[in-house]
């Protein structure tokens, strides 16, 4: 029974997390809003010229989700630090794994909804087609937003409690996500293109294993990381 | 994880033979220098120029056997909550990014005159820029956090995470790479130069070793002061 009160747990944290989020959704606005205007910056940064852009589209998209990610990770743990409650929450009984496992599904949704956002907008604003690959690219999309996640969430924990964490974040997660961010945007950029040369399995088990590795990591090192 | 609430009382470092030690490497290091400089040839291509090898590639072995040091010494904080261990790796972090940073420049004033460029998108390259990113990531949280015993906790994490992110790195770069074009080789060694090679990479050894041990000990010996000043504050003297 040990598993499902703990999934009982990490659901009532997500729970918590979501209806924050939905109830108040200045967070969600403004970060898809931010997730756009960075789209809408690199396409003045790579010009006018369409073909320049759409050969840009897949590296931009992921920048743009990693730089809008960011901010809902720093903010994750925001409102229990603001009120004083993430001490009572670590004293409820039950593995502290829960308390994690219902941030990584918080701001796994959170992530999706951004990505959903900035996706249908790099595909206005960088004139992608839509390829019959799709499925496949959606399987990336979620691969890649679960690496993003699993790392953000545990990184989150430690800087949002340091000083100066909004330097801190990114300074730790961004070299740690590089081969999250080189396999899904070469994933995109195959599958865009069709997938002619079939290189976008290859990425696709990177991120799987790259997801296997981290996410059992970061399960084994949470206690470490949130004790008092 | 009951025991986290009792600070570890520690003792301040001895000093030992670690001054002689020192006397000892830095007469290694030049004799190794000047030896290597004497016995090698410049090279048919290379000129002198190749005699940066022996400062770039000891200091890149090494920094591997640090960071290898920082991973091994978090896993045994963690393991044994024992605060000098988060010491150690914390040194072996901050000799491991100097070397890393020795690495990447020399490899830069190498590769201009033998490659064109100062910088290539090579996998060997790019990891090692992204290493140094890692661990000046871990310093960075290390400046960050004033209490020791979560500072200990987190950098260990971020230490251990970093060491196992390397391989992964080191594959999607090559991945990136190979994909496109073929990589470019270094060429191998010389049999003239590798006694020289050895020596130096000893050489750098004995200086990893020795820069380890006394950044180890400043920072024990800070936080012998720390807790003496604690001690006195609460009226009490934290050694019988």
């Amino acid at each position: 029974m040990a598993f499902r009160d703990d999934w009982m747990r990490a659901r009532a944290v997500a729970w918590k997390d979501l209806t924050a989020e939905r109830r108040s959704k200045a967070g969600f606005n403004s970060v898809a809003a931010l997730g756009i205007t960075i789209l809408v910056l690199f396409g003045f940064a790579l010009g006018p010229d369409t073909e320049a852009i759409r050969a840009a589209a897949p590296g931009a998209l992921w920048l743009a989700a990693l730089f809008a990610g960011v901010l809902a990770f720093n903010r994750s743990y925001q409102l229990e630090l603001e009120g004083g409650a993430l001490e009572p929450l670590l004293l409820y009984p039950g593995s502290r794994r829960s308390l994690f496992a219902g941030k990584l599904l918080a701001n796994f949704v959170f992530v999706l909804l951004l990505m959903a956002i900035v996706i249908v907008a790099s595909l206005v604003l960088f004139h992608v087609e839509v390829p019959g690959t799709w499925p496949a690219l959606l399987g990336v999309a979620l691969l890649g937003a679960i690496g993003l996640v699993t790392l953000g969430t545990f990184y989150a924990a430690m800087a949002s409690r340091s000083r100066a964490r909004e330097v801190l974040l990114p300074l730790l997660l961004f070299p740690m996500l590089v081969p999250v961010l080189l396999a899904a945007m070469e994933a995109t950029k195959a599958l865009l293109a069709g997938d002619v040369m079939r290189e976008a399995g290859a990425w696709a088990s990177l991120l799987v294993a790259y997801d296997a590795i981290f996410l059992s990591a970061t399960f084994l090192a949470f206690d470490a990381v949130i004790e008092a | 994880m009951t025991t986290a609430a009792v600070p570890n009382i520690l003792e301040p470092p001895r000093p030992g033979r670690w001054a002689w030690f020192g006397v000892f490497t830095f007469a290694f290091l030049v004799a190794a220098q000047a030896i290597s400089i004497a016995i090698s040839p410049p090279d048919r291509d290379m000129g002198d120029l190749q005699k940066i090898l022996y400062i770039h590639v000891p200091a890149a072995w090494n920094m591997g056997i640090c960071y290898l040091l920082v991973a091994v010494y978090s896993f045994r904080y963690l393991w044994k909550r024992d605060e000098r261990h988060d010491l150690i790796a914390a040194s072996a972090a901050e000799v491991g990014t100097v070397l890393n940073g020795l690495t990447l420049a020399l490899g830069m004033i190498w590769g201009r005159p033998t490659w064109g460029v100062w910088w290539t998108w090579d996998a060997r390259l790019t990891s090692t820029l992204i290493m140094f990113l890692v661990f000046a990531g871990y310093l960075a949280l290390r400046a960050f956090v004033e209490e020791p015993e979560r500072r200990a906790r987190w950098s260990a994490a971020a230490g251990i995470f970093g060491a196992i992110n390397y391989p992964v790195v080191y594959m999607s770069v090559r991945w990136w790479r190979t994909l496109h074009q073929v990589q470019s080789s270094p060429g191998t060694l010389d049999p003239n130069y590798t006694l020289s090679l050895r020596l130096n990479a000893f050489a750098i050894l004995f200086l990893c070793i020795y820069f380890i041990r006394r950044r180890y000990e400043a920072a024990l010996t800070e936080r012998v002061a720390e807790q003496t000043l604690q001690a006195a504050a609460l009226g009490g003297s934290a050694r019988g």
